[in-house]
Formats: C-alpha cells, sequence, structure tokens
C-alpha cells in the first residue's frame, strides 16, 4: 500500500504537483490569517475571481495565464486597498466589480476562440500541468510576498486588530491595506493555480479560518494553518493519484471535513460563539 | 512644568459642520479630568484632534508641548469599541501584546521584554486571570479592562478613555472607575475619562470638561455642574439638581433629563 503511494512520486508531474501545492499552501495560510482578523474575505474571494479575467486576457494579448492572473489580481488588489476599508469591505462595491470583470473575462474568452478547455483548468485548476518554470516562478513569487510580509507583518497585526489605535500612532491604514491587497492578490493567483479560481476559497482562507477558531496565540494560529494547509493539499494529491477524481475535489473535501470537525469543537467544546 | 494638555481657542470643522469653537483649558500632569457632554457635542472629536487623527481648523492645542499627533508614544487611548476578533479564539494577551510598540517594522516576534510588559499591563489592569481566554468570549467588564490593559501598555504619561463605562452594569462600573483612580495614583498618570454618566465619576475627578452646543467648560464639578453654566453652554435653561451623592441635569423647558447624566 505505502509502495504504491510512494510509486507515485517517480512521476514528474506528481513531485511538480507536490512542491506548487505546498508553496500555495504555505503562503495561503500566512495571507489567509490575515484575511479572517481583518474580516476580508469576500475581498480575498473576488480577487481570485477577477483572475479569470487576467487569464482570459492575456491569451488575447499574448502573455501566459500566470502572467495575466497576477497582474490583474494585484491591481485589482491596490485599487481596493487604495478605495479604502469601507468600500473593500463593503460587499456591494466587492460584487459590482468582481461581476464587471468576470463579464470582460467572458468577453475575452468570446474573443480568442479555443480557449474554452484552458478555461476549465483556470477555473477548477489543473495541479497536474503544472511545469517545472511555472513552480520556479511560484516559489520566487511565494518568498517575495513572504519576505515582503515579514517586513510589515507587526504593523499589520497591530492594524487589523484595532485599526483605530494604529491609526492614533501614525500607521497609514491606506498603504498598510494596499500592501496586504497586493500580497493578497500574489498569494490568490498562486493558489488557483492548485485549486482553481472558483475554489481558491479553500487554500487561502480555509486553513487559517479553521486554525483562527481555536488557536489563542498569532503564531500558534500561523503554524496550525500552514499545517492544515499542507496536510489537506498533500493527502488531496495521493488521493487523487489512488482514485482517480481530481485533487481539487480531495482537497476541498479533506479542508471541509476540517472545517466541521473545527467548527464543532470551538462550538461545544471550546465554547466560541459566533 | 508644562501642562498635559493645553488648549486655547480651538475651533474644529468638519464636513462642513463646526463642531468646538472657542475651546480654552489647560489640563495639569497626573489630573483626573472627566470629560461629559450629550452624545455628539463633540467629545471624541476632541479625543481624535489630540491624537492628531482630526485636523483643527483654528487655535492651538498642545500635548505635553507638542503638536498633536507629535507625542502619541506617551499617549494610551482606550477607543469607543474594540471587537473586530469576535470568531476567533485570538486570547486577551494576545491582542494586549500586538499593541506593544505596534507601530514597529517586522515580524511580531514577542521576545522576553515584551511578554514582561504585556503580563504587567494585563496585571495593572486587573486582567490577568483571564488574560489567556478568548477574547471574543469573555463578558463586556473583562473586555473593557483587556482594553485598559492595552491602553497601559507602553507606560503612558496620558490615558485617553473614550466611555469606557458604556456596556458595563454599575457594580463594574465601580470598580473600574475605583481600578482607574488606584492606577493614576500609582504610575501618576494623567487621566482623560469620556463618560455618558456624571455620577460614577464624582468622587475621583479633579475637574471636569463639559463639552456642549460647540463650546466647552473646564472646572471643579461645583463650578461646572451648575445651572447658569450649563445654561450658557446648552444655550438654553438648564437646571442642576444636587442630592447627598448625585447630581442631575435636567433641561427647565422640557423636564427632560439631560442623557449625558442620567443615573
Amino acid at each position: 500500500m505505502l509502495d504504491q503511494l510512494l510509486s507515485n512520486f517517480s512521476y514528474d508531474f506528481v513531485r511538480n504537483a507536490f512542491f506548487a501545492g505546498s508553496i500555495a499552501a504555505i503562503l495561503g495560510a500566512v495571507v489567509g490569517y490575515f484575511v479572517i482578523i481583518r474580516n476580508v474575505g469576500f475581498a480575498a474571494h473576488a480577487l481570485a475571481h477577477i483572475g479569470f479575467t487576467g487569464a482570459t486576457g492575456a491569451a488575447l494579448f499574448g502573455l501566459s495565464s500566470l502572467q495575466g492572473m497576477l497582474l490583474i489580481s494585484c491591481v485589482a488588489g491596490a485599487l481596493m486597498g487604495v478605495s479604502g476599508n469601507k468600500l473593500h469591505r463593503s460587499e456591494l462595491a466587492v460584487g459590482m466589480v468582481l461581476s464587471f470583470a468576470l463579464g470582460v473575462g467572458t468577453l475575452f474568452l468570446a474573443l480568442y476562440k479555443g480557449f474554452a478547455g484552458q478555461a476549465t483548468s483556470i477555473l477548477f485548476g489543473n495541479i497536474f500541468g503544472v511545469s517545472h518554470s511555472q513552480i520556479v516562478a511560484t516559489l520566487v513569487l511565494a518568498i517575495l510576498s513572504l519576505v515582503a510580509l515579514a517586513l510589515f507583518s507587526k504593523r499589520l497585526l497591530f492594524a487589523s486588530l484595532l485599526p483605530e489605535l494604529a491609526e492614533s500612532r501614525g500607521i497609514s491604514l491606506t498603504g498598510l491595506s494596499s500592501a496586504f491587497m497586493v500580497i493578497l492578490g500574489i498569494a490568490v493567483t498562486l493558489a488557483s493555480q492548485v485549486v482553481g479560481i472558483l475554489l481558491v476559497f479553500t487554500l487561502v482562507i480555509g486553513p487559517a479560518g479553521i486554525a483562527a477558531r481555536f488557536c489563542r496565540g498569532f503564531w500558534s494560529s500561523i503554524l496550525i494553518s500552514i499545517l492544515i494547509g499542507l496536510f489537506s493539499v498533500w493527502t488531496g494529491i495521493l488521493l487523487a493519484c489512488v482514485t482517480n477524481w481530481p485533487p481539487s475535489f480531495w482537497i476541498t473535501a479533506i479542508i471541509f471535513t476540517l472545517y466541521l470537525i473545527g467548527e464543532t469543537l470551538a462550538r461545544y467544546v471550546f465554547r466560541l460563539e459566533r | 512644568m508644562t501642562p498635559a494638555l493645553s488648549i486655547r481657542d480651538l475651533g474644529i470643522r468638519m464636513g462642513g459642520r463646526q463642531i468646538l469653537h472657542g475651546v480654552s483649558a489647560e489640563i495639569h500632569e497626573g489630573e483626573f479630568i472627566g470629560i461629559f457632554g450629550p452624545n455628539g457635542a463633540g467629545k471624541t472629536t476632541l479625543l481624535r484632534a489630540l491624537l492628531g487623527l482630526c485636523p483643527i481648523s483654528c487655535g492651538e492645542l498642545l500635548v505635553f508641548g507638542k503638536s498633536p499627533g507629535k507625542a502619541n508614544h506617551s499617549i494610551g487611548y482606550m477607543p469607543q469599541r474594540g471587537d473586530s476578533i469576535e470568531g476567533t479564539a485570538l486570547s486577551a494577551r494576545s491582542l494586549v501584546s500586538a499593541v506593544r510598540r505596534g507601530e514597529s517594522w517586522g515580524i511580531p516576534w514577542p521576545s522576553s521584554a515584551s511578554r514582561n510588559d504585556v503580563a504587567l499591563a494585563l496585571e495593572l489592569a486587573g486582567a490577568s486571570s483571564y488574560a489567556d481566554r478568548p477574547f471574543s468570549v469573555l463578558s463586556p467588564g473583562e473586555k473593557t479592562r483587556v482594553m485598559l490593559a492595552q491602553s497601559l501598555i507602553d507606560k503612558p504619561r496620558l490615558v485617553v478613555l473614550d466611555e469606557p463605562l458604556a456596556s458595563l452594569d454599575p457594580k463594574n462600573q465601580m470598580l473600574l472607575v475605583e481600578h482607574i483612580e488606584k492606577l493614576r495614583k500609582e504610575t501618576g498618570t494623567t487621566v482623560l475619562f469620556i463618560a455618558h454618566d456624571i455620577n460614577p465619576l464624582l468622587g475621583v475627578m479633579d475637574r471636569v470638561l463639559f463639552i456642549a452646543g460647540g463650546g466647552a467648560a473646564l472646572g471643579t464639578v461645583d463650578e461646572v455642574i451648575t445651572a447658569p453654566s450649563l445654561t450658557r453652554l446648552y444655550g438654553m435653561e438648564m437646571d442642576v439638581i444636587k442630592t447627598d451623592k448625585h447630581v442631575f441635569i435636567v433641561s427647565s423647558e422640557s423636564n427632560v433629563t439631560e442623557a449625558a447624566c442620567h443615573a
């Protein structure tokens, strides 16, 4: 049984999937914790979906879909950050921008005929199709994002928990939130390579959301969040190898199960009311 | 000695509306000042102005001799609400520790100095016993103590408390006021305490800053909470009813007890 499982690693595409999945899971887990405490889950979800327009547009303009998604998600993130705290937490504002962006994406899709097959893999993920050069790009982007985040994470934590107080200590909330939203744009782009745009929520918010429900410290939350992310991606890929079902299905199923367990514990064992 | 707060002929306009005008006050270091006034009179605006968060349109406002915003490291601020992390299990201790030197760059790694400071602030605020429980499950009284701890963390010379008594039951109101008074005696901090009701603070305040009708009056309770002085501020006939232990402010025209001073 174990031999059978390990034999999967003799395939290049399985090893690539593990690498890319692990990197996306780690970045998603760290960035996701800030998404949870900043309460910008919907904006995060929207950023990923806006990436669809970037991917279809990229085909039209001769860029790779990763480049297209990265570009549009970072720009959209920065704009959301600049537009201020109220606006990018507003479901109406985010929803309007999101639906318009998806509309443009549909136009691009219609203009560039023959892209429909690729569209499915963008929407639902194609982790077994990740190439070596994509892994290098993923790794570089993830390291850059984590280093950038490390530079201002103390400020970000403070400003996320007590924004008024942070402002009184001379922290620019707009600047901070723009910088964070750009990093979030990168994180959702990388995660969408693994699970697809529609399922980004599962990697960027899922693990952190579960961890935040029962971890009492910042570092323990980050650590548990990373462990949950890695566990689900690894198990999901292995189960996909064994069953021939899509890895995106397995990863979302595992995270959903963990969510149910976590929520039950939080409510009935730790008595954390919603 | 430089006064903790020196306000001269201050005016603040916001969104085309004159919130405050001609406000003058000088508050000495170590004083306990109660700030009262009807809702929307500009109490929070004044606090925001002294933190440099809201521009002043005329006059002068100095905090420890510096312009607003320049002395913020010596101000501990307790905002009206602190419930951004409902639904997470983040502990009170983690919350307070995020505030300590929260404006610095880098990662929030808790050094041993930081852990000591956090433990000390929690103890000063009387919140040690539940510091490791999730902030979101604490009672309103406990949350207030944690927010108080947070305002004490960087050893402030001035503590600014924006309605800490809101959402507390009478017993917890009393305990909190006594506690803050004790703290002030021990540390010599200046306290600016915004409250809705004057009565819980009667025994401990040095002076009162009453804000109404765009203006303000500073003085002892006996000087400021009088019918003539409040009538001048409100621009309408006001009465003050004093019993042995309580003070009530009522409008003589409408029989309405002023919201600022209901018991």
